[in-house]
């Protein structure tokens, strides 16, 4: 019992295997010389070279972080006033409400994203607004990213002591200066992880982009989904890398900062 | 706000009175934290709400702070009603029993947290703070997190963060709580001084009977929402009006009294288990009541050699000693009835009484004391 | 005192039930009505459009109808044809046999993880989440490579006699199995890697103490204990998976339609949002049954929901 077994640590180590099979392979290829994929031919960077004379591809990568940066900022900001005020006052139908602030987290994101192309079909047919484009992925990103940052900084709220910011208000504080000088600074880390979280979910995102964008408001991710269908090739590759790349940086940030926060958060 | 048929209600507020409470009443649910609850608390004083925990004592300091709201009655702070003043308006602070620090901010800013919503010059902040760092004790730990100190030291800047406010009155949710008994002793010591000195009225909450009679100008003894007994430790302790206080406070026998006859002045006769015993001036009046409890603290009984008749004296058996050194607890056995008396250990040797053994206990007339119930 | 009565105070603040709805408004108002106007209105318009009657040129208009759901259900115009109900079953199918798949794979997995030494647990733990955390439609596209015509699978599969030479192993249902296990294998492992850490092995040893083997240990002892994690990553596997659509378009053929493709056919190509509508509400319905399944089950144990 104390010691793995050699069968039990040989299954894992394919399991491992598997999950990283797809990011070597692509890294790998993107190394290829061959312009059709197909066998290993020989070594080059000449893929990576090729995407920064790539318009497309810079408006592309462009897109995708602006996309990410404005959308992240906005659901960041409602994401944790309504965790903060889920948890803190309530009102008639709360309950419903909180429940029905969760169907982003489970719904297909294809029903999502077919839900919100219609309305914007609709609303641009009587009202003349949300023409697709990268406004309407923003304002979808936003609608996708609030949940998650709720239910983030919602978490850290409730473990809080309630006496602290009782304490506040027994100094002398009102309701604003309660909250932007104790309970504010006191859940930034939960703050900070949604808002990693969103950014992360947006630059992910491929389905809800994909319907609800319209021409010359291309996404990485529909760039690539593009290229896939015509066929890989070895630039997509190195791309993908890039992307990958970034993912492994920032996880690895992510878990981090997130032990640096653990001594702190017990205290 | 005034509760007809309350006395003491109708009167005007006292000006000397720090917080005025009357007919105070607050239930969570199914639960009465509060029953009609009338209390005035004087400038100045250290007034101790002592009772087991659930008896309403918290919901009350809550409440005169401004943190909870009462279902009906009214708080008064110097003459001034509160009813519509919310926490951060009242001129009152707080310690609480978590200490309730900012974790994100050091020793310094969270002491000047309280001048800093005053809007007080930094320059002014910056010397207050440090004076009340000095005051109690923690001046080397200012640029400190909360996380780096010890309970004890966390107790003091909460102490410090609420006295640099000088407020009317500061309210004391079990501060001492969370700390080891040493840690207790030292810092009742030294809340008492700082009381003293700085002249706050201080509302302070415990269930410790023993800090309660240390630290206290006047102790209210609280249960089941509300309050039992008002008055400074020795009264509350020589004089408890029922028997949930004499046994609330320290040990005490209790003797079911059945019967009365009136002797002497001030004084009377009552038919108890262990004989007729006189009781002098004591306690309630017994008056037209069938049956009553006479009460009698332990250390007041009196060893004497098995044999000696007189007035309340009762041939008794030892079944228990204990002894602690200072002095030795004899559980003893009279008319059928355990009974426990103290005894100084004045000399070596003093008490050389073996389980088994025979004697007589006087119970003196004057020490006996009817209760209400 | 009524007056009075009616407010509360929480967190250190008065609030009358008027000025805590103002709160409310101010606070949480933004945020519900942003999720309110972007995402519940539309799947409410989602649920109306399903009954429209979608016209020659793709226009959408009256009469209402159940048309669609009886389409859906194999009534069409011409007879009856079961696609439509096989396209429902199949995705049930995917979604369950990923979902078991996953646990297979990820319960071995999470009991190694949990029993490694602190320092390693951590960078076995990252190593599954760093997956979880790269873009899926990467890594679903990288199986085409890894099950390309030249590939060393599929030269493995031919030498075996499993699959004709030179020929790629997708589209095919073993490529969308593959594809659908290496993306939702970490949401179970994670769920039941934090089930393992909080498991009290003491059981577990009292039970081998009193004589039981090992599959009545792991049912007796194990099992009861991670359930809570298991049935969590079922949750978090089964939903999504129902709905998947990169996965199967790009690794699977026209055998292998899902409701996700199914879904993105009537809204692109066909032009059909009624009836896409219609899919998409028996899609959200699925989701959510399995939902209210799972909430039951979790409040049979006496827990708190997944949220």
């Amino acid at each position: 019992m104390k010691r793995p077994s050699w069968l039990l640590t040989l299954g894992v180590a394919l399991l491992y295997v598997f999950l990283y099979a797809p990011i070597v392979v692509v890294i790998v290829f993107s190394f290829n010389a061959a312009r059709y994929g197909g066998p290993w031919t020989g070594f080059t960077t000449a893929w990576y070279g090729r995407l920064l004379d790539s318009p497309e591809k810079l408006l592309a990568a462009r897109n995708t972080l602006v996309l990410a940066v404005v959308s992240t900022l906005f659901s960041t900001v409602l994401g944790t006033l309504l965790g903060f005020g889920l948890s803190r006052y309530r009102f008639p139908g709360q309950k419903l409400f909180s429940w029905l602030m969760y169907i982003p987290v489970v719904i297909p994101d294809i029903v999502m994203a077919v839900a919100m192309l219609m309305f914007y079909g609709l609303v641009r047919q009587t009202l003349g607004l949300f023409e697709l484009g990268l406004a309407t992925m923003i304002v979808s990103h936003v609608t996708f990213q609030i949940p998650f940052v709720a239910i983030v900084v919602r978490s850290r709220l409730v473990g809080m002591d309630p006496a602290i910011e009782e304490a506040a208000h027994d100094l002398g504080a009102n309701a604003w200066q309660t909250f932007r000088l104790v309970t504010l600074p006191m859940i930034l880390p939960a703050v900070v992880a949604g808002g990693m979280l969103a950014f992360t979910l947006s630059l992910d995102d491929f389905v809800v982009s994909f319907f609800t964008t319209g021409p010359g408001a291309n996404t990485l991710p529909i760039l690539i989904y593009a290229s896939v269908k015509r066929g890989i090739t070895p630039d997509i590759n190195a791309l993908s890398s890039l992307i990958i790349l970034a993912s492994v940086l920032g996880t690895i940030a992510m878990m981090l900062a997130e032990r640096r926060q653990e001594p702190r958060g017990t205290s | 706000m005034a509760q007809p048929g309350e006395p003491g209600s109708l009167s005007s507020p006292d000006a000397r009175a720090a917080v005025e409470v009357s007919g105070l009443s607050r239930r969570f649910g199914s639960f009465q934290a509060l029953d009609n609850v009338s209390l005035t608390i004087r400038e100045g004083e250290f007034f101790s709400l002592l009772g087991p925990s659930g008896c309403g004592k918290t919901t009350l300091l809550r409440i005169i702070g401004g943190l909870d709201l009462a279902d009906s009655g009214s708080v008064a702070i110097g003459g001034e009603a509160m009813e519509r003043i919310p926490a951060h308006r009242r001129p009152v602070n707080t310690v609480f029993q978590s200490y309730a620090l900012f974790p994100h901010m050091t020793v310094a800013e969270n002491v000047a947290f309280g001048l800093r919503m005053k809007k007080i010059a930094a320059a002014d902040i910056a010397e207050r703070v440090a004076r009340a760092l000095e005051m109690v004790q923690i001046g080397s730990f200012a640029s400190r997190k909360p996380a780096q100190l010890s309970g004890g030291q966390k107790q003091r800047v909460a102490l410090a963060r609420a006295l640099i406010n000088e407020p009317r009155v500061l309210l004391l949710d079990e501060p001492l709580g969370a700390l080891d008994l040493k840690l207790r002793k030292e810092l009742q010591v030294e809340l008492h001084t700082l009381q003293r000195r700085l002249g706050i009225t201080f509302i302070f909450v415990t269930h410790d009977q023993e800090e309660a009679l240390v630290m206290s100008d006047r102790i209210a003894l609280m249960r089941a929402g509300q309050i039992e007994q008002i008055g400074d430790a020795e009264e509350i302790y020589e004089r408890p009006r029922n028997r949930f206080v004499s046994q609330f406070l320290g040990s005490c026998n209790l003797i079911e009294a059945r019967g009365w006859s009136p002797g002497g002045a001030g004084e009377s006769l009552a038919e108890t288990p262990l004989g007729t015993l006189r009781v002098e001036g004591g306690g309630a009046p017994t008056a037209g009541r069938e049956s009553f409890t006479l009460a009698i603290r332990p250390e007041k009984l009196r060893l004497l050699p098995a044999g000696e008749t007189g007035e309340n004296r009762v041939p008794a058996r030892v079944s228990q000693v204990i002894y602690i050194g200072s002095e030795s607890h004899f559980q003893l056995e009279a008319g059928g009835r355990p009974l426990l008396a103290y005894a100084m250990n004045e000399t070596r040797g003093a008490h050389e009484l073996e389980p088994g053994a025979s004697l007589t206990v006087h119970l003196p007339a004057a020490s006996l004391l009817a209760l209400e119930d | 005192m009524a007056r009075r009565a009616a407010a509360e105070v929480r967190f250190g603040e008065q609030l009358t039930p008027r000025s805590e709805l103002l709160r409310s408004a101010l606070v949480s108002g933004p945020a519900i009505a942003w999720v309110s106007l972007f995402l519940l209105i539309p799947l409410v318009a989602v649920v109306g459009m399903s009954f429209l009657t979608r016209g020659s040129y793709g226009q959408v208009g009256l009469p209402a109808t159940f048309e669609n759901y009886r389409r859906l259900a194999g009534y069409g115009l011409l007879g009856y044809d079961p696609l439509y109900p096989q396209i429902i079953l199949r995705s049930l199918l995917l979604a369950a046999g990923t979902t078991l798949v996953c646990l297979l794979a990820a319960f071995p997995l999470a009991y190694f993880i949990v029993r490694l030494p602190g320092r390693f647990k951590n960078a076995a733990l990252t190593l599954v989440v760093i997956p979880f955390w790269t873009n899926l439609l990467i890594r679903t596209y990288a199986w085409q490579i890894l099950l390309g015509p030249e590939s060393l699978l599929a030269r493995l599969a031919s030498a075996l006699g499993l699959a004709p030479a030179g020929q790629p192993l997708y589209p095919s249902t073993l490529a969308v199995y593959l594809g659908m296990l290496c993306a939702y294998l970490p949401f179970m492992v994670m769920p039941l890697y934090s089930s393992f850490e909080k498991l009290d092995w003491s059981i577990a040893e009292a039970a081998m103490d009193l004589g039981a083997g090992g599959p009545q240990v792991l049912r007796h002892a194990i099992l009861p204990q991670v359930a809570p994690g298991m049935a969590a990553g079922v949750i978090l596997v089964f939903i999504p998976a129902v709905g998947q659509f990169v996965i199967p378009d790009l690794l699977g053929g026209a055998k292998t339609v899902m409701l996700g493709n199914a879904i993105q056919q009537q809204f692109g190509a066909s032009r059909d949002w009624p009836f896409g509508s219609a899919i998409s509400f028996v899609g959200m319905a699925l989701v959510m049954l399995g939902l209210l399944l799972y909430a039951r089950s979790a409040a049979r144990r006496g827990e708190e929901g997944l949220l």
